[in-house]
């Protein structure tokens, strides 16, 4: 009878185990299915008028693709360190623009090839002043190819391989630390420069 | 025959002013047109996206959410289910995508066993020790009452029953 | 100053909370009658310490003292004067305050409302709940005091949540709070008996008004919390089995189970461990609740902002205060354990049942709400337990609680005549199917489940029902306890007819109306009369106007806004809701749509029985109260009293 008192005890114990290791998780953070998965195709317009890129031209490169736009406040704080680190390093860096034209805006309403004209316009304006980490810059207008790599929130940055796999997602701003000691290795381990 | 031309004229105008004034007022009353452009798709989408999490929300469904991930995803959904994909097929596309934390119905896998059959195995559980002490208990009741007269029972079982 | 003043008086109750812990304590401890009999003016001091402290901080809000950060961070100069003393708990630090202010509130009424409990056992008491406030101010000091400075003060503060800006918000989170307190006073009567070594059919009269108040207030809270959002919402949800509204939930179930079982330990002397318990899961519950919204570890609409420092202090204070606790229970239970034998089907073993699916209940909650933590802290992933899973799994544990209710109500204590409990209850249980077979086919469509439901509903409310008519028409005083009881089971019943009735047979129109448009939903017709810009003290609005027809009349008239507050670019809707007795119409102003005509997208909902859901909630309610005011307790307990005090001094 004695040793039955002790169940709520012991089950106890076990929950504040649990909930002590869920303090440093956090709740926020999605893991993304597509780690190990060949990155979704796309086709997309560039910065450069009649210029379109897709990411199978890139196969046989180890790349990062940095999903951003304008709009977005942390976004202008992982900025300087993509330019530091484009400059630093040989490893290319995509630069898809989500949405940059967003649905409160007036410019929402224009015609599609409008609507991409102002994109491209705030966007090169942007790059020019703040400097410009990326070898190309897509945009995706309505979201979709977002979609397909299941962004949920910008900044994200993903890094694919040679043979046009995703290997590593990261959600959030990137800092020094982050790209140095977690990127890069990564980086070289699949075999990039 | 001057009046009668007059009063004609009158109702004419009258008639024209009215005429013009339910045109600029649209005031013939309609029966309101449903939001969506397609309100059987529309009925999909909602019962399929509120098994579905906005995952920028703090924990609403995709059903209610406002945000603009979540018009972005209830799009796609709307574009899927007139494309003739099924429910599951549907819920595969975004967990592709984004992971099992999409769904607000967790998947039936090895992780979740437990949680889906818990509460059941639970209740079972909590059945059979009810009965296991239950019948402990009752196998300590005396058999009988010590001697009680027929008027003390019946007032004994006047108590038992308040 | 006054900031100052207020931070000055929370470190003055918490050296009288310790005073109370430690010295009464070890008068407790010792027999030492003079520091025992010092827990009361302990606890009168405290609370009036917090009470000046609070009071600061009222006077800092009601002054838009924006010096003050979280003056600052909730509140703002257009912000009405209600809704500036309301904000007090609008956010994380301040509702801390209340929540220990309401502690000493609960501690100061078990002070003086215990005149003739024996001393030790309410020293015992009070020093438990002085364990308790330190742990909370100590908290308070060290990482969430309100009175924090912010210089240089800004002219204008960042302004209340618009969602928060309601009456809802006046008294939910009190009435709330004051349910969750005071499980704390429950769980400090059944340490104290622990301690004592005894469990007595007084201590459970003794601790029965305080359990069943703090089950009012929690029902109370819970039930304006579930109206509130569906107000306020705009889009008619009230429940949506969010962690923090499951954080409320558990306590509730536990403290329903414990409420049942005490009346078995108060009549027949049994279930004293389980009591004993159940009384320790409730606080602990409340503890749990308090973790999972402040330390970031679940996401939630309601979680105030997260800081890892204080989700790891809440986490050791609820594994000290629930880890002693159970381990107390361990060591001292079987010293407390006797009781009266009973047969396998008797009014103790239908008591015991439903108590325990009551605990089962609460443990699938806890596993719905916790699991996504758990499969991340063994790093399977990240998981969503949303609504769909509740409402599968929570439905049949509910099922044999409301089952068992009725024959557990009129069953022979001791040992139940099954044959004689079947005579009495067959006729009801005719009726009951009937009702609940017959009126889906009435509401419209035939769902097993709503039949099931409506049946369930019907047994217990008719039961309820005649057991008060039945007794009405007998002489002599009815007990509150009576009242209570059946009243409460009868409340439940609404609820239960509520929610079958809402979740089936609800009809939802989301279409677009020009003025003049209409939407039917039988036998009501709904009309946009006209749309105007209204002004408010900190927002503007848009106002849909509709004209409700029933038979070619104009019924009702709706209005429905859509708020752009100044402070926020999040938008809010204000739903127009019109309430009788069977159903709600509800109306929820939208977007403007682009075109030629001016058009808006607008919601129109018929919702049948929802407002028997918040009926049913003030009904138990109102019988929580009957039953904690019910002047037996305090009669008898006079009786009792010396003979208590006698042996307590042993």
């Amino acid at each position: 009878m004695r040793k039955l008192l002790l169940i709520p005890l012991t089950l106890f114990i076990g929950l504040v185990v649990f909930l002590a290791v869920g303090l440093q998780r956090d709740p926020h953070q999605i893991p993304s299915p597509l780690i190990g998965k060949p990155a979704p195709a796309f086709d997309l317009p560039t910065l450069v008028e009649g210029q379109r890129f897709s990411p199978e031209s890139y196969k046989g490169q180890v790349w990062l693709l940095n999903v951003w736009a304008t709009w977005c406040v942390s976004c202008r704080e992982e900025h300087p360190v993509l330019v530091a680190f484009s400059k630093a390093n040989a490893v290319p860096v995509v630069g898809l623009g989500y949405k940059e034209v967003q649905s409160q805006e007036p410019e929402y309403a224009l015609p599609d090839d409008q609507k991409l004209a102002f994109a491209r316009a705030r966007e090169q304006r942007y790059l020019t002043r703040n400097g410009n980490p990326y070898q190309v810059s897509v945009l995706d207008m309505d979201g979709r190819v977002g979609i397909e790599y299941g962004v949920y929130g910008v900044p994200e940055t993903y890094l694919i391989d040679k043979q046009g796999v995703i290997r590593y997602k990261h959600v959030g701003p990137v800092t020094t630390a982050i790209l140095n000691e977690v990127i890069l290795p990564q980086v070289r381990q699949w075999g990039g420069a | 025959m001057m009046r009668a031309n007059a009063s004609w004229r009158v109702a004419v105008l009258a008639a024209l002013w009215v005429g013009a004034l339910w045109g600029m007022t649209g005031a013939r009353a309609e029966s309101a047109q449903p939001l969506a452009e397609n309100p059987v798709v529309e009925r999909r989408l909602v019962a399929i996206a509120e098994d579905l999490r906005c995952l920028v929300c703090q924990n609403e469904s995709l059903a209610s959410s406002r945000a603009d991930l979540a018009n972005d995803l209830r799009r796609e959904v709307r574009g899927l289910i007139v494309q003739g994909k099924t429910d599951t097929e549907i819920k595969d596309y975004l967990v592709a995508r984004y992971g099992d934390f999409v769904l607000y119905r967790p998947p039936v896998k090895g992780s979740t066993v437990l949680l889906w059959f818990g509460p059941f195995a639970l209740l079972g559980l909590a059945v059979v020790v009810l009965v296991w002490v239950l019948r402990q208990r009752a196998r300590a009741t005396p058999a009988q009452a010590p001697g009680l007269s027929e008027g003390q029972r019946q007032r004994l079982d006047q108590l038992l029953k308040d | 100053m006054v900031a100052e003043l207020g931070h000055l008086a929370l470190i003055v109750a918490a050296v009288l909370a310790a005073l109370l812990a430690v010295v009464s304590g070890w008068g407790v401890w010792r027999r030492q009658w003079t520091w025992m009999a010092m827990a009361r003016p302990f606890t009168a001091l405290m609370w009036v310490s917090l009470a000046v402290s609070f009071a600061c901080l009222a006077y800092a809000f009601l002054t838009n003292d924006f010096s003050v950060q979280y003056v600052a961070q909730h509140s703002n100069t257009l912000l009405p004067k209600p809704y500036q003393f309301a904000a007090i708990w609008g956010g994380h630090e301040g509702s801390l305050l209340l929540w220990i202010f309401l502690l000493a509130t609960w501690m100061l009424a078990v002070a003086v409302f215990s005149r003739s409990l024996p001393q030790i056992m309410v020293s015992r008491v009070l020093v438990t709940l002085g364990w308790v406030s330190l742990g909370f101010l100590m908290f308070i000091l060290i990482t969430s005091s309100p009175f924090e400075r912010l210089m240089p003060a800004p002219n204008e503060g960042r302004d209340l949540n618009p969602l928060l800006q309601d009456p809802g918000l006046v008294i939910h989170p009190p009435m709330l709070y004051m349910g969750y307190v005071g499980t704390a006073v429950a769980f400090a009567f059944a340490l104290a008996a622990l301690l004592a070594g005894r469990l007595d059919a007084a201590w459970a009269r003794w601790s029965r008004p305080w359990t069943v108040s703090a089950w009012a207030f929690l029902t109370l809270g819970i039930g304006l919390g579930s109206w509130w959002a569906y107000y306020e919402l705009g889009w008619g949800g009230w429940w949506f089995w969010d962690p923090v509204e499951n954080a409320s939930l558990q306590p509730w179930l536990v403290l329903t189970a414990l409420i049942h079982s005490l009346s078995v330990t108060e009549k027949r002397g049994g279930f004293k461990a389980w009591t004993v318990l159940l009384a320790i899961a409730g606080f602990s519950l409340s503890l749990l609740g308090t973790f999972l919204v402040r330390s970031g570890v679940l996401t939630s609409v309601h979680a105030f902002a997260s800081d890892p420092t204080r989700g790891v202090f809440i986490l050791m204070f609820l594994a000290i205060v629930v880890g002693v606790s159970l381990t107390i229970f361990a060591l001292k239970a079987p010293q407390v354990m006797t009781g009266s034998p009973f047969a396998l089907v008797s009014r103790e073993s239908m008591l015991l049942a439903n108590s325990v699916f009551q605990v089962v209940a609460t443990l699938v909650v806890m596993l719905g709400t916790l699991y996504p933590l758990v499969m991340d802290a063994l790093n399977l992933g990240k998981l969503s337990v949303g609504p769909p899973y509740f409402n599968l799994v929570f439905v049949p544990m509910m099922v044999p609680v409301l089952f068992l209710l009725v024959p557990g109500v009129v069953a022979r204590w001791r040992e139940a005549n099954v044959p004689e409990l079947a005579r009495e209850l067959w006729p009801l249980a005719l009726v009951s199917l009937a009702v609940g077979l017959a009126l889906p086919a009435f509401m419209g469509a035939w769902a097993w489940t709503a039949a099931l439901g409506f049946t369930l509903g019907a047994w217990v409310g008719l039961s309820s029902l005649l057991h008060m008519v039945q007794r009405l028409r007998k002489p002599g005083r009815i007990s509150g306890s009576f009242w209570g009881q059946h009243l409460a089971h009868f409340g439940l019943a609404v609820v239960v007819v509520g929610i079958t009735g809402v979740q089936h047979y609800q009809v939802e129109r989301d279409v677009r109306m020009g003025i003049g448009d209409t939407v039917e939903i039988a036998p009501y017709t709904f009309r946009l009369a006209g749309v105007s810009k209204v002004p408010g003290p900190n927002y503007e609005a848009v106002e849909g106007r509709f004209e409700v027809i029933k038979n070619g009349r104009v019924t009702e008239v709706l209005r429905t806004q859509k708020r752009k507050y100044f402070s926020s670019a999040m938008p809010m809707t204000e739903a127009g809701i019109d309430s009788n007795f069977w159903r709600d119409l509800y109306v929820s102003m939208g977007d403007p749509l682009p075109g030629n005509t001016a058009q808006w997208a607008m919601r129109v909902y018929y919702k049948p029985f929802v407002p028997w859901l918040w009926m049913g909630a003030l009904i138990m309610t109102l019988a929580g109260a009957l039953a904690a005011l019910d002047r037996r307790y305090r009669r008898e307990s006079n009786r009792v009293a010396p003979q208590a005090a006698a042996t307590a001094q042993a």
